[in-house]
């Protein structure tokens, strides 16, 4: 009786622990001066890992001042988790002509 | 006078050792090898650029390497100027190590002066830190002042911390109305100087060459009888004459970049190993017994 009650007790807690998992991580990366994709919509709570392929250093800078990731040399990695809703743009502070934008529901 | 095709190209600065000299708006160009010593004039400055000090990758493995033989080509020189501009990106990626080795390596210059503006790899962290620590004191942190030095008027303007959503430099109402205000009553006859990172002229929109309010700029500079504007940013030289206005981008020490419209964006341009050297150099600046400025652009090889 008693290791039947403990058998069950174990399963909730293992179900508990799936449902709080994290989202998955999304990746953006940077090459050839663009950021792909350029246009991503993600589920609130989730992080962005950005990666800059290019020989160039290249930054994050979202325009709202939200994020802003330090000079990236290639191969460097970014990364921010957004977990507000909402539609946020960013640039590259070294390049601006370099624009994405991130939609969050 | 320019006599063939080949006098004109050597205008253009392809070429290593070209002299030009500005008078009137009108170009005259002088082989190196048959001008002599006195008729070069005083030398007034060196410009330095884009020494990106933290790059390590491809296109020049050791770019300290390149900028001590640069320093050693200049002390090497007979007569030296007394000043030398640095037209910004001293680092690579606005690092404090970076600085510090750029500032240990640009003081074995012998020039008494190093007058130094930020590139847009200077500031990567917003209000530019690292960089103003070092080099903010004559512009009290703005990055912007001016100085007279052998009669002759220099500018320091910052274009790369207040960004176009075009992608192109910009200065900012604040600084524009400084440079209106620090220009204004000064006499005509007065040569000026101005240096900052971005090419103060459009060169490439596309990739960002140019700074938004370049034609307010050159509309403050043209009632003057020789201005010199002096950029760096493009690792390559590009030059324009307006009126009384040369304006003129510099090599970089670091590595050299394509010519505007050249591929995917202004990277490094890998070369091979033994172009490298005569795509990297500086530019001294000489002003004749009128005062009138004139460049020499020169390379490592």
């Amino acid at each position: 009786m008693n290791s039947r009650l403990f058998g069950i007790a174990l399963l909730t807690v293992s179900a508990a622990g799936l449902y709080s998992a994290q989202a998955a991580d999304v990746s953006v990366l940077i090459r050839n001066f663009d950021y792909s994709p350029m246009e991503l919509n993600i589920a609130a709570g989730t992080t962005v890992v950005w990666k800059n392929l290019d020989g160039e250093p290249h930054t994050i800078a979202s325009i709202d001042g939200m994020f802003r990731s330090p000079a990236l040399d290639q191969n460097d990695s970014y990364s921010f988790t957004f977990n507000k809703p909402g539609v946020f743009k960013y640039i590259c502070s070294i390049h601006p002509k370099m624009k994405a934008t991130i939609t969050v529901r | 006078m320019i006599n063939d095709r080949r006098d004109v190209l050597k205008c253009l600065g392809v070429g290593a050792g070209t002299l030009f000299t500005l008078s009137g708006g009108v170009f005259s160009a002088f082989d190196m090898a048959e001008a002599q010593p006195a008729d070069m004039g005083t030398p007034l400055f060196l410009q330095i650029s884009d020494t990106h000090i933290g790059f390590n990758k491809e296109a020049n493995p050791d770019v300290i390497g390149t900028l001590n033989a640069t320093i050693d080509a200049v002390n090497a020189m007979p007569n030296k100027p007394a000043l030398v501009l640095h037209t910004g990106d001293v680092s690579h990626l606005s690092k404090a190590a970076e600085f510090d080795t750029a500032s240990q390596l640009l003081s074995r210059l012998s020039a008494a002066e190093l007058h130094v503006v930020p590139g847009e790899h200077d500031v990567t962290d917003g209000p530019g830190a690292e960089f103003f620590a070092r080099f903010g004191k004559p512009s009290n942190n703005r990055g912007y002042y001016s100085f007279d030095a052998q009669g002759v008027h220099f500018v320091a303007l910052v274009n790369v911390m207040n960004f176009k959503p075009n992608g192109l430099g910009a200065l900012g109402d604040e600084q524009l109305a400084w440079l209106k205000d620090d220009l204004a009553g000064r006499s005509a006859s007065q040569p000026v100087v101005v240096f900052a990172h971005m090419p103060l002229w459009t060169i490439y929109e596309p990739w960002g060459w140019g700074t938004g309010e370049g034609e307010q700029i050159a509309a403050l500079l043209r009632r003057f009888g020789s201005v010199t504007v002096l950029n760096g940013h493009i690792h390559q030289i590009v030059q324009k004459v307006e009126g009384n206005i040369l304006f003129h981008t510099a090599r970089s020490t670091a590595y050299p970049q394509p010519q505007a419209g050249v591929g995917s964006g202004p990277g490094p341009l890998v070369v091979p190993p033994a172009q490298l050297p005569g795509m990297l150099g500086v530019t001294m600046a000489v002003a004749d017994k009128k005062r009138r400025v004139s460049l020499l652009d020169s390379t490592l090889s």
